[in-house]
Formats: C-alpha cells, structure tokens, sequence
C-alpha cells in the first residue's frame, strides 16, 4: 500500500528540526532605540534615515513596521498591556484615545524639550504651528490632560475640494473660477450635467469623509459657538441650522450632482474616478495630489474651498498633522529617543522624508520647491482646523449616526427633517450615559 | 417510457445535448473565476498610469520588469523561506494532531468524548474580537514574541476546529472491518490509526492540507502581531509595501499577487490529485 | 475495576492529548479573557476598568437596533450563502465527480477564487458594479435591459444582494473542494449495483448519494453559516457597510465599537451574543439536517 502521507509525514518533521535548529534569537542591543510604526510606504524610508543616524551618532535605532493600522493598534494595545511599548510610537484613534493614553501614563510630555533652546530657535519654531496643535493639549481641555505638547508630527494634511479645469472649459465654464458659494457649485454642477460632465465624487464610503465636508458647512454656517453648544447638548440637531445642513445633501442628491456610487465608495476608488477624469468635483485630502500624479500625470486640476453656505464667516477646512510620533514615558532611553526625533524632525531629514514618501513635511523649512498644487493645499494654513483642537468633541455613536444618516439622505431614504430626529434621539441616548 | 430505447441516434443526440449544455455551463463558470486572475496578470504588466485606462486583454507593451521590480522591492527572497517553513510547520501540525484527535472522536470510546467534540468545534463560533490583544498578552507570558514557534503554535490551534471537524465526518463515513481484522491481527490503536485509518483518510486529508496552506501562506495579521524581527516575516510582509495608507502601487501589487499565488496553485495542483475514487480500490489492496 | 479497562481509556485519552493541549493554551484563554472583558467599561487603552454587571447586554439586547440589523443582514446573506452557493457548489462537483472531458482544469480553475487574494476581489468587484463604467451595466444595456442599471453598491435596493454575490462567489470554491472528497468517497460499486438494477441518475442521487453524503452536507453548510455570518472583508473593501445600514454585517458592527468608538469591553460583549447566536444556528442546522435524514 502505498504510504506518500506517512513519506511527507516523516520527511517533514525532519524539514521541521532542521529548520527549527536555525532559529535563532535575534539579540537585542539595550541599548537601540526602537520605534513602531504602521506606514508601510514610508518603511524603507525610515530605515535608510536610521542607518544614517547610526553612522552619524553610533545609536542604534530600529523601526518597526505593523501593518495595516488595524493591526498596528492592537499591538500597541497588547504592549500596554504587558509594559512592552517601544521607546518611540504612534498613537492613533480619536482624540478621546489619545488623552487616555496619556492620562495612562504612556506618554511623555514634550512640551519642555520643544521649547528648549536648539541653534539659536526652539525645536518648536521648526514645525508648523498647526501640525503641532494637533498634538497639544491647552488648558482647560474636554478629557482634562494636564497642558502640554505630546506628538511630535511628521507631515501635515489637508482636506479640500478640487476640480478638473479640463471639463470646467469642456463646459464653458472659466476654468480659473471655481465657485465660491453654494449657489455658484449648484449652477455649476447644473451646467456640467446639461453638458453631460460628470459631477462630484468623494469617498463618501468611509464615514470620516462626509463627516469632514458636513462640519465645514456646520462652522460655515452657524459658527463653532453653535456647534460646539450642540456638541455639549445645548442645541439639539432638530435645530433649523442643522436641518439646513442635512438638506444640502438633499438637494445635491436631488439634482444629481453626484457620481453614480459615491455615497458608498472607498476613498481609493473615489481617486481612480477622479484621476481619469470620471469627476469634475472631488473632496479629498492633500495626499491626493501624489495619487493623482502617479496615475495621471496630465490631469489638470486646482483645489479650492468648499463652497460658502453663509458669506457671514470664513470657511474652515479640516488640516493638522497627518502622523505623529509620541515617546514613550516610562522609556528608559527617554533622552537617546528625544534626541532621534529632533534629528528626525530636523531641515535636512524632513526634506528626504518629503522626497522620498511624497508627504507633505510637518518642517516649515523643509517646505521649499514644492509643485504649486501641492502648495495650494500647505500654503495657507489659515483657513486650517482639526476637530482634535476643538474644546469640545462629539460622541463617536452620535457622529455615527449623523454621517450614515446623511449616507441615508444621499439615496433618499430619509428627508432632514427625519434625520435629524434621529440624531437628537441617539444624542439624548448618550447625554445620559 | 414515451422514447423508444432502441432508437440510438436519439439516445445519442440525447447524451451529446446534455454534455454540451453542461460544459457551456462549465465554462461560463470557469470564466468568471479566471477572470479575475487574467485582470491581476495583466494589470500586473501595465504601469499605474494606464492600470485602470487600458482595458485592453493584454498590454501593448508588457512591462515584464515589474515582476523583478516587485521581487526585489518586496524582498520576497528573504520572506519566501520563512514562508515555507511555516506552511510545513503548520501543515503537518494540523493534520497530525487533528487527525488523531479526529479518529478518537469517531472511534475510540472515552468519556467525555461528546462534549469535547463540541467545545472543539465551538471554537470556531466566537470570533473573538479582543482575542487579538488577549493572545498577545497570552504569546508574552509564554516568552514567544516575536519567535518562530509563537507564530506557529496559534495557526495550528487556529486549523484544529475546522480539521477535527472535517476529518471526523470523513472517519465516520469509512468502513470499519478494515480496521477490525487488524486489530484481530493484534494491531495496537496507534498502528490501526496510522497504518489503515490515515491512508484511507487521504482525500480528506487533502482537502485539509489544502485549505490549511492556503491559509498560512496568506497569513500576514497574526505575523503583525507577534514577530517584529524582519528575519522571522512570511511572504505577505512583502506585499504590505506596495500599499501605502493613500497610494496603492497597483502593477507592482497586482505582480507580487501573481508571484505569491503560483506557489498555492501548485501544491493545489498536486494535493488535489489524492482527492480521488482511492477508498475501496486501497482497501482491496491494503 | 479493570486495571486493562482503565488504561485502555487513559490510552485513547493520549489522541486527543494534543489537541487538549493546544486548546487549553491558545483557545481558552482568550475565551476567558473576552468575558472577563464583557463585563466592563474598558476602552481599551486605560490600565483601569470598571465592573459594568450585566449593562453591557442590557444595552445590546435592549437599546441597540444597528446591532440586531447588522445580525439580520448577515442571516440574509446567509441564507443565500446556504441555498445558492452550496448547490452551485454540489452542481458542480457532482458534475466534476463524473468522468468529464477536463475535469481536472475545472476542479483547479473553481479553486481560484478562494485562493485570489482580497484586495484583488475588492478592486474588480468595484468595477462590475460601477454606476458609470461598471461592467454589469455595459452588459444589461447591451443586452436591452437599459432600464436596471445603477450603481449597484449604492443603491439600497441592490447593495446587501451585490455583497452577497461577491461572497458566494468567492465562496463557493471551498465547499466544492470538500463535497467534491465526499462524492469521491462513495463506493463505486453502489453506483454499479444500481445501474444494474436500472435507476436512473435522480433516483441514484436520492437513494444513494444524498444518504450518504448528509455527513459532508452538514460539515458544509456550518462551515458555510460560521464563514458568511463572520463576513467582513469584502464589505469593507466595498460598501464600507452602507448606504446607511444597508450592508452593516456583525464584524463590522464590533470592529466599529471596538476601534472607532474604543468600547472594549461593549464589543467584548457583543462577540459573546454574535457567539451564542452561531452556536444556537449551528445547533438548528445540524437538527435540521439529521431530521432530513430520517425522512
């Protein structure tokens, strides 16, 4: 009888031993700095800048790569559960988590060594002052962390609407005037349809996207103040300003302005839409500007503001760092770890970084000789916001709601009105916890 | 019966329709399962320029070269070992322990043989969703972060539930007098299990060792979660740098892909030779 | 007692030694770990935990409707999975069970989907179902029938029933291969008998084949219900669970508490219940089957 499973049985467990045998265990230096990090794409980057600094300094650093974010972030989890953190991480998640790691005692305040004297500057002057704010916790802050700054940012990003100056023109629209206003985008968008053009996309597919455009019309139009008191329970969602938000999404679903498909597509998709000139309008972050690029080197685009709801005020767009780095506080090469990031943080490494990973630097100076879309998106920082800077934070389920509820207005589902009946019902649900 | 069963050319016509309807529905079938393939070939020769613009059946001008960019780019060469030695690792742990335990369940007489079984099988209900950070804790206890054997050790207990559970029906479905007359012949358990039992088993243990690899070799979270040790990664680590969380390097992606399968086609090829018509004619000759 | 007794069992005990073993280690404790967690407010981050009692499953049963819609959208899709998929499944291996001309090219080429990885499914599933370039509506207007087409993924008519599309056909490959085994493990000479005595190919299936295979039936269709209850990734890569709460699927719904709102020990919770609620469908299932088999 032939025996070919007993052969393989045998065989294997021979392969196993031998193998198992070359199994050795990596030893570890104390004194190396390591890092963990979830940037898959920016990997190789950061290993040749950890080689550099070794021949520069003689310290050893070491990065280490978990990805997909998901995963990333269960490690870090598992770590702090068993007082493995590495010296240098990333924290991501909401700002809520991120005070909770600090109120944990996981991560060190920086503030001091930011504001220590280094060439004649502080280490802080070198950063953008709103990338730094997404790290920084001020007085008087909704978790109750003591002040203080605790990431240190590596790139910044935006998030701002853009249009293809190809079909603007296919159109007859001037295709150096994007519209400013509501009623501009409808026209616009009206003509684009008449002609045939398509329309807006976004990755409307992944909530955080419809959030974003959604509360920049919200500042627009009522003022932090309002929204802020809404977020604190004063103001409930079935208030007319609100209803006026929802209803906007209406009427873009009404009259058609959107892609077939957005309401459920992922961001990466959204982009090949627009990269192949399947949109006219897109809502989408500064890193876009390098998607688009690598797949369509000719597209010929600008980004503007998202359109004015009321003239009364500004509009604000979301932007701030796009990753950070925080250092652990219970590190005991705390020092070694400070002195790595300042290198890392510093003109001539942020310059290779931007370079090489196509990012945005967080550096001021490193900012240079950039294309002038890109700049369109850094440039003028003014107009940038990041809700992690807000003195008061929405609940994750009540934001929830609200954005899958709009998902619900896009397909006509529900009206505003019933909308936002059911986010005051889900807003009250957690008042009360 | 309305048809005359002499008339042959009916018959014939009869069977001849019949086949050709089936292999029409066959086909159709199968083309929607290599398209998918075909569309990641030849996206893999495009460049990210033309990925989603040319929908062409095969590119006008294959870049070949990014089937060498992405295996050195993805240090496949440095992963692909690892790789394989986990799949054996793996591999033969399941079904070596799954098919004992299997055989007991469906043969041996032991108490609690009932409830164990289900509590194996139960397993597989609760997809735990802080199991995740609970092994990692469990992995740092035992010291096996960032180790060979940590890695492996839950991947085998991972394929346990669906082995013991697959092979258990194919053992309750096999004859037992092969195995009553060499107990009469004075075969110990063992020897029936490994003699008589395991060889008749072989197309289900087939069906086991297939999915069991296949399993493995796209195995890349649990790798995240407990190695860090580049030297210690499987294959999909390799994979990962081709998907930044905004750019997606398509071609290169969709080529690693295609190297990454082949391997799993092959030994598919293989294995699935012993899912055959083996039973009786092996308990003749055995 | 029988001192040859006693070590008899204690021999057959040595078996499953093993699997025990690996059991109690890798399997038990996050077991453990997971209800311990279930009674908490752990956010998932905070050394500190508080003892929440039962509130977590109050709330979850009571006052959570996303939850038990994201429970009944998976069952649909199951139900689907359970019917379609599997008598694809069996269709096919039954006809690749037979001696047919290339039998072995198919029984590889309906393998490849299983094996394809994820993002690939992901990438060319969002193209068929495109609103504007998709290749499903390319095909309907061709065909004449203009009138259907959409974005399919978005439409909340169409979206649970186009996820489960890709699923099954992602799927069906696993159970071909097992039931495939089981058809190639009845005796030929059953058949034989029976030809002789002159049944036909639907009588055969009935009294011999079915019988037979309900054992692989029964494997099938749980590893079917536990494989398409937990479904996930094809969701994320598609429809992101919408629009609205049109695709939200379990997994998706705890892998949102557990991460986006950092409810640990609320997701903990609901791993349980979704837990309980596969074991009691698996437990139908197989009653189901076993009566069928009486009948």
């Amino acid at each position: 009888m032939n025996n070919t499973f007993k052969k393989i049985f045998i065989k294997s467990f021979v392969l196993l031993f031998f193998l198992a045998g070359c199994v050795g265990q990596s030893g570890r230096n104390a004194e190396t700095v390591t890092i963990w990090h979830w940037m898959s794409d920016r990997d190789d980057a950061f290993n040749e800048l950890a080689k550099r600094y070794t021949e520069e300094t003689g310290v050893n650093v070491k990065f280490d790569l978990y990805a997909p974010s998901e995963i990333y972030s269960q490690r870090v989890k598992g770590a702090i559960q068993t007082n493995t953190l590495p010296d240098i991480f990333g924290v991501l998640g909401e700002n809520q988590d991120f005070a909770s790691f600090i109120q944990s005692g996981y991560v060190a305040d920086l503030t001091e060594a930011l504001n220590a004297p280094m060439d004649g500057a502080t280490w802080k002057e070198a950063f953008f002052e709103k990338a730094l704010a997404v790290n920084e916790f001020k007085e008087g802050n909704p978790h109750g962390v003591k002040p203080g700054i605790y990431g240190l940012p590596l790139d910044v990003s935006t998030i701002r609407m853009i249009y293809n100056k190809n079909l603007y023109a296919k159109a007859g629209l001037d295709p150096n005037a994007p519209p400013k206003t509501w009623e501009e985008f409808m026209e616009h968008s009206r003509i684009l349809k008449a002609k045939g053009l398509p329309g807006f996309v976004s990755g409307f597919g992944e909530i955080w996207m419809l959030d974003a455009l959604a509360s920049n019309w919200a500042m627009n139009l009522m003022g932090p103040e309002k929204v802020f008191a809404t977020y604190e329970g004063k103001v409930p969602y079935t208030d007319r300003d609100w209803i006026k938000i929802f209803a906007l999404f209406k009427e873009m679903a009404d009259e058609g302005v959107l892609v077939d498909g957005t309401v459920t597509m992922v961001n990466k998709a959204a982009e090949q839409t627009f990269a192949n000139e399947r949109a006219t309008y897109a809502f989408n972050g500064s890193w876009c500007v390098n998607v688009y690029k690598g797949m369509n080197p000719d597209l010929d685009y600008a980004a503007f503001l998202p359109p004015l709801i009321s003239k009364a005020r500004p509009m604000k767009i979301w932007g701030g760092a796009g990753s950070s780095f925080v250092i652990h506080e219970a590190s005991p090469r705390k020092e070694a770890a400070i002195a790595f990031l300042k290198w890392l943080t510093s003109d001539a490494q942020q310059v290779y970084l931007a370079e090489s990973t196509l990012n945005l630097p967080a550096n001021k100076n490193a900012v240079k000789e950039i294309s002038p879309i890109l700049s369109q998106f850094a440039g003028n920082m003014d107009h940038v916001v990041h809700p992690n800077v807000y003195p008061v934070h929405e609940k994750p389920e009540v934001r929830e709601a609200f954005d899958k509820g709009i998902q619900s207005i896009l397909i006509g589902e529900k009206t505003p009105e019933e909308l936002a009946a059911e986010v005051q019902k889900v807003k009250g649900k957690a008042l009360k916890r | 019966m309305m048809a005359d069963s002499t008339d042959i050319n009916y018959e014939k016509l009869k069977k001849r329709t019949t086949s050709f309807f089936i292999h029409v529905f066959l086909i159709l079938v199968s083309l929607s399962c290599l398209f998918p393939l075909w569309w990641a070939f030849a996206s893999s020769l495009k460049t990210q320029q033309t990925v989603f613009k040319d929908l062409s059946f095969f590119p006008q001008t294959p870049h070949w070269e990014n089937y060498y960019l992405a295996w050195t780019k993805a240090d496949f060469g440095r992963y692909f070992l690892n790789s394989l030695f986990y799949t054996v690792a793996v591999v033969v742990g399941v079904l070596f322990i799954a098919s004992m335990a299997a055989y007991a369940f469906s043969r041996l007489k032991f108490k609690g043989r009932n409830i164990l079984f289900l509590i194996c099988i139960s397993t597989m209900m609760i997809p735990i969703p802080g199991s995740f950070i609970a092994l990692y804790v469990l992995l740092n206890k035992l010291h096996l972060i960032d180790t060979r054997l940590g890695y492996i050790l839950p991947q085998i207990n991972g394929g346990l539930p669906l082995g013991i559970f697959l092979l258990k029906t194919f053992f309750d479905d096999l004859p037992k007098e092969l195995e009553d007359s060499a107990r009469i012949d004075g075969c110990g358990r063992f020897r029936v299990y490994w003699h008589i039992a395991l060889p008749l088993a072989r197309p289900a243990l087939a069906v086991l060792a297939i999915f069991v690899i296949l399993a493995v070799w796209n195995e890349y979270l649990l790798a995240m979660l407990v190695l860090s040790d580049k030297g210690l990664m499987p294959l999909q680590r390799g994979l990962m740098v081709f998907q930044g969380a905004h750019i997606t390097q398509y071609p290169l992606l969709m080529a690693g892909i295609v190297i990454t399968v082949l391997p799993v086609l092959v030994i598919y090829l293989m294995l699935q030779k012993h899912i055959i018509k083996g039973i009786t004619a092996g308990a003749v000759k055995g | 007692m029988d001192f040859q007794k006693v070590r008899n069992e204690v021999g057959n005990y040595v078996f499953i030694l093993p699997a025990v073993v690996l059991f109690f280690i890798f399997s038990l404790y996050p077991f453990f770990k997971v209800f311990q967690l279930s009674v908490t407010d752990w956010n998932g981050i905070n050394p500190q935990m508080n003892y929440v009692g039962l509130a977590n499953f109050k709330d979850l049963l009571t006052d959570n409707p996303v939850f038990w819609l994201s429970m009944r959208n998976a069952l649909n899709i199951t139900v689907l999975a359970l019917t379609l998929q599997n008598l694809l499944a069996l269709f096919l291996a039954f006809l690749c069970d037979r001696d047919i001309r290339g039998g072995n090219i198919y029984r590889v080429i309906f393998y490849l989907p299983p094996v394809l990885s994820g993002i690939v499914v992901g990438l060319i599933w969002n193209w068929i179902y495109d609103g504007n370039y998709g290749l499903l509506n390319h095909f309907l207007e061709f065909i004449g029938l203009g009138d259907l087409t959409r974005a399919w993924l978005a439409d909340a008519n169409t979206a649970l029933l186009a996820v489960a599309v890709i699923h099954m056909w992602k799927g069906f490959g696993w159970g071909f291969v097992i039931l495939l085994a089981g058809l190639q493990s009845i005796p030929r000479e059953l058949y034989e008998a029976a030809r002789v005595d002159g049944a036909n190919s639907w009588v055969v299936f009935k009294k011999i084949t079915c019988p037979l295979m309900i054992p692989v039936f029964i494997l099938v269709s749980i590893l079917t219900i536990l494989g398409t209850m937990q479904i996930f990734d094809i969701i994320i890569s598609t429809t992101g669970g919408g629009p609205g709460y049109h695709t939200e699927v379990p997994i998706t719904r705890i892998l949102q508490t557990m991460i986006g709102a950092s409810k640990f020990g609320y997701a903990c919770a609901m791993g349980v219940v979704f837990g309980f609620v596969l074991l009691a469908i698996s437990m139908v299932q197989i009653r189901v089957s076993k009566m069928m088999r009486q009948v």
